[in-house]
């Protein structure tokens, strides 16, 4: 009961601030930190061992043996601690925009949050499905109703190119359905399916796609940049914040447990992709102008380094990828809310335009400073942990590919610095001198953002401890059925 | 049975209410009396009913519901109907009674035993619908789309009636019961005349429910017959043609689908990419409807490719869900008809401003056609696309895939235009029955794609 109170609450939110028009976005954000404080108690409640916790299961559809079940394990906890904590601030962070119809604005936000703990908690594969593209729908509308000039065209594209990927990966659910003895969409009953190693390397390929393209990978991620671009502020936080973490973490539960031996067979150039992306992404964002397309850019190497440590498969970089999606989607967060102030102060996100900001607002430039120190993953903030577990896990696999995803973190602190020295440093001119500091809603944001990336930083034991058990689980399972089928 | 005889003496009723000029009860008696037919049918389910007639009729589950399906889906456009047709003529009552003969004929479609009674209900009910193409008789293009249809539903009519000549040459009989019995006892030895009228009725049968390549007359009558009688043909129609064909092809020829499945599947996926390929180039949003009722027809015969025990199950929700998006697209599209004069997209822009409601009511009817979950539409395509998997045909369910992609594009841009074009206009006004048929197809979209239990229970 928890946890269908975590899920089904941000529709009811959604419901009221809808309806109350004139106090949508108050509604909206104390609606999703009563989620929030929910979801506290509930990690405070979870046993941090392998099991399934606050399981829920009803029939729903029986005769094609489909069940609501859904719960709370190691390896999805932080994921929904990482959305409800940054939909209030999301939320929070949208306060200061005029946009037109607000009321409708906030119900998609939180419908898509419904979604996305779907998405997280699904056990069944039909449920998966369903909550994959019931948060895909909101996002769509957020993007393209309040996004910019070409918002139509770019997220038409995104639209289909996700659909296409997730109707593949449909296909993929409904053979495993069709597999299993009973006919039964349970994840349990997928994890036992004893099939060929082509039917298996079908099956990777076709969830690969869908999850590829979400995250995305190289050469799947040309939607991506376009998209972030046009999209509002808070459709750019949604998405990159937690969406794309819709790919990795079905990597871990879906892609690689249900269809081991077709991981064996393609892990490796999954791997591959995974890194050329890291290099690639970073080489480009180094050349970027746009500060949104360069923080786009710079979300491509970060997801490749998590995705690189999901294919290398061990109970590092695995715990690495887990915690590292939770800071990236704080620090990318903070990153685009740095940008959104500049972009609502000035009007401009041409990095050769700005300069000299933090002269005129020191308080932006500790706050920007703090973002960016994260996620150039200094010591003592939180993505130094998180990209450590990620590179040994993956030296751990192969060494070259260590030593060319370690390249993340020089080429980061290259395009991120370039980026801060441009924007904050220098001489001022006209328009950075009109820059206003922070104001108290902005501070609180900053101030807050800054607290989780070095609390985690310092000391990022209790969420490591969370996720431990289960990761150990699943990784000697999987190692298990891959041993079993070789020898 | 009753359902049937409601249903006729209720036309001659409407017919003699014509006549006495008593033009205000018109509407009520047709809805009051459909509502005691669809009772009627719903008393049927789960009786175990026998072939009746000797042996013309069962009024089994099976007909029970796509009857129900059929008389449910009239009574939402008849109540579309108030005013319409006043303003085409003055013999109102005529076109009451010919819809409610073409749903007889559509009773007598679903619920055959006996290969004549095929060919009866199918005449009946073409017979009405050629009419009802032409109501508008001042009209060119719906003059036009009456003769096209005319033309060529007798040429097929006859394939049709050539098929049953030659299967009755065969098995020496009508009868559903002994052909089945002729091909299952004996299936190495059927006689190639058996074969031969199989094809022809399979043309017979295609062409009725519009897949490609005999699809050529769908646009033309859809898009010049009145919006009414388009709606009706796009969703009770073809509904009952695929509950026709099914029936045929389920209870009699499933021993022998080594033979014609291949023709099916070629067919099939011809149909997805005819109809979703030339829906993305359409201006009109009734053409785009035309079209993609054959992209429709496309997912639809799926459930004939991968015959099984879900076949019937399958067409059920499938045409339940998409009857009732398009049922929404049609009364939208009538209200902007009446206030721009046309049917392009255009006449959709700023729609979310001038009426959320509408919007809102057809963009979850486009997501539903689209295949988006939550949408009874999804529920539909994922019953077709696991039938198909659980019969091997990947390759098709992939085609499938790409088809649905491509029918995003179209539905979308609906959705584009409501939300995102400017405003040129003003407010629609919404009359109260518009709105009762809205909010009765919303809620079933959403009902049945939210917890598809509410049907498939049924089972």
């Amino acid at each position: 009961m928890d946890l269908l109170f975590i899920l089904f609450f941000p529709l009811v939110v959604a419901l009221v601030a809808l309806i109350n028009k004139n106090y949508s976005k108050e509604s909206a954000l104390i609606g999703s930190a009563i989620t929030f404080f929910y979801t506290a108690a509930l990690i405070a409640k979870f046993h941090p061992d392998s099991s399934t916790q606050f399981l829920v299961n009803y029939p729903w559809m029986y005769a094609f043996g489909i069940n609501f079940k859904a719960g709370v394990d190691g390896i999805n906890i932080l994921l929904i601690l990482l959305t409800n904590a940054l939909i209030p601030l999301i939320i929070l962070a949208s306060y200061r925009h005029k946009y037109g119809n607000p009321s409708a604005f906030y119900a998609l936000v939180l419908f898509m949050q419904t979604g996305l703990l779907i998405v997280f908690t699904a056990l069944d594969g039909f449920l998966f499905y369903v909550g994959w593209e019931a948060a895909l729908i909101p996002v769509y509308f957020i993007c393209a109703l309040w996004g910019g000039e070409n918002r139509i065209r770019v997220n038409l594209k995104f639209f289909v190119y996700t659909i296409f990927g997730s109707l593949i990966m449909l296909i993929a659910i409904v053979y495993l359905y069709l597999q299993t003895p009973t006919h039964t969409f349970d994840i349990a009953a997928f994890y036992n399916l004893t099939l060929s190693g082509t039917e298996q390397s079908w099956i990777f390929l076709a969830f690969f796609l869908a999850f590829a393209i979400k995250m995305p990978i190289f050469p799947f991620h040309t939607w991506q940049p376009d998209t972030y671009t046009e999209a509002p502020t808070a459709g750019t936080m949604l998405l990159s914040g937690i969406m794309l973490k819709m790919g990795t973490y079905g990597a871990i539960r879906w892609l690689i447990p249900v269809a081991p031996l077709g991981f064996v067979q393609w892990g490796k150039w999954a791997l591959v992709l995974a890194i050329i992306g890291i290099v690639y992404a970073s080489i480009i964002a180094f050349r970027q102008k746009d500060i949104k397309r360069l923080i786009a850019y710079s979300s491509i190497a970060h997801v490749g380094l998590i995705a690189a440590g999901i294919f290398s498969w061990n109970v590092e970089s695995l715990q690495g990828a887990l915690i590292q999606m939770l800071n990236h989607g704080i620090n990318v967060f903070g990153l685009f809310f740095v940008a959104d102030i500049i972009i609502r102060r000035l009007k401009t996100r041409n990095l050769d335009e700005l300069g000299g900001i933090a002269k005129n607002a020191p308080k932006f430039a500790i706050g920007f400073l703090i973002v960016l120190l994260g996620t150039v993953a200094l010591p003592i903030t939180n993505g130094f942990i998180g990209e450590f577990l990620l590179l040994l896990g993956v030296y751990q696999y192969n060494i070259w590919a260590a030593a060319v995803a370690g390249l993340t973190i020089i080429l980061g602190a290259v395009y991120m610095l370039r980026m801060y020295q441009k924007a904050m440093f220098g001489p001022s001119n006209e328009l950075t001198l009109k820059f206003t500091d922070l104001d108290g809603t902005e501070r609180s944001i900053f101030m807050v953002v800054g607290a989780l990336i070095i609390i985690i930083g310092i000391y990022p034991q209790p969420l490591l401890h969370l996720s431990d058990a289960a990761v150990t689980n699943l990784v000697q399972t999987v190692n298990a059925k891959i041993q079993s089928v070789k020898f | 049975m009753n359902t049937l005889i409601t249903i006729t003496v209720l036309a001659l009723v409407v017919l003699y209410l014509g006549l006495f000029k008593a033009k205000t009860l018109l509407l009520p008696v047709t809805i009051g009396g459909l509502l005691v037919a669809l009772t009627n049918a719903l008393l049927q389910w789960n009786q175990n009913n026998q072939p009746v007639f000797k042996g013309m009729m069962q009024y089994d589950n099976y007909a029970v519901a796509f009857s129900a399906l059929a008389i449910s889906s009239t009574i939402l456009i008849l109540l579309l109907s108030k005013n319409y047709f006043e303003k085409i003529s003055e013999h109102v009552a005529e076109y009451y009674t010919i819809i409610l003969f073409s749903l007889a004929g559509i009773v007598v479609m679903v619920s055959y035993h006996n290969l004549s009674m095929l060919f009866i209900g199918i005449e009946i009910m073409s017979v009405s619908l050629y009419i009802l193409a032409g109501i508008k008789k001042n009209d060119f293009r719906s003059n036009e789309a009456a003769l096209k249809y005319f033309l060529m539903g007798a040429f097929s009519t006859g394939f049709l009636l050539f098929g049953i000549a030659l299967i009755y040459g065969s098995v020496f009989s009508f009868d559903l019961e002994v052909i089945k019995s002729y091909v299952s006892l004996n299936p190495t030895k059927i006689s190639p005349l058996f074969y031969s009228g199989i094809l022809l009725m399979l043309v017979g049968l295609l062409f009725k429910v519009g897949a490609a390549p005999f699809h050529f007359w769908t646009p033309d009558v859809y898009d010049g017959s009145p919006t009414i009688i388009t709606a009706y043909m796009s969703t009770v129609v073809k509904t009952a043609g695929f509950a026709a064909f099914l029936r045929l092809f389920w209870f009699c020829f499933a021993p022998l689908q080594p033979f014609w499945m291949p023709v099916i599947l070629i067919i099939t996926i011809v149909t997805l990419f005819v109809g979703n390929i030339t829906a993305l180039y359409q201006q009109s949003f009734k053409r785009m409807l035309a079209y993609s009722s054959i992209s429709h027809a496309g997912y639809m015969l799926f459930a004939i490719v991968a015959l099984g025990g879900n076949s019937g199950y399958g067409i059920f929700i499938y045409a339940l869900a998409y009857s009732a998006a398009t049922i929404i697209a049609f009364a939208t599209l009538m209200l902007l008809q009446n206030q721009t004069g046309s049917d392009s997209f255009d006449s959709f822009n700023g729609l979310a401003k001038r009426n959320p409601f509408l919007a809102f009511v057809l963009t979850i009817s486009m997501l539903s056609l689209a295949g988006i979950p939550l949408t009874a539409g999804f529920i539909g395509k994922f019953v077709m696309f696991s039938n198909a998997l659980s019969q091997y045909h990947i390759w098709l369910v992939v085609l499938a895939v790409v088809n649905a992609v491509i029918g995003i594009f179209y539905y979308l841009r609906v959705v584009v235009a409501m939300y995102f074009k400017p405003i040129d206009r003003s407010e629609v006004p919404v009359p109260a029955y518009f709105k009762i048929v809205l909010l009765v197809s919303l809620a079933v979209t959403i009902a049945v794609g939210v917890y598809p239990a509410l049907v498939t229970n049924l089972i």
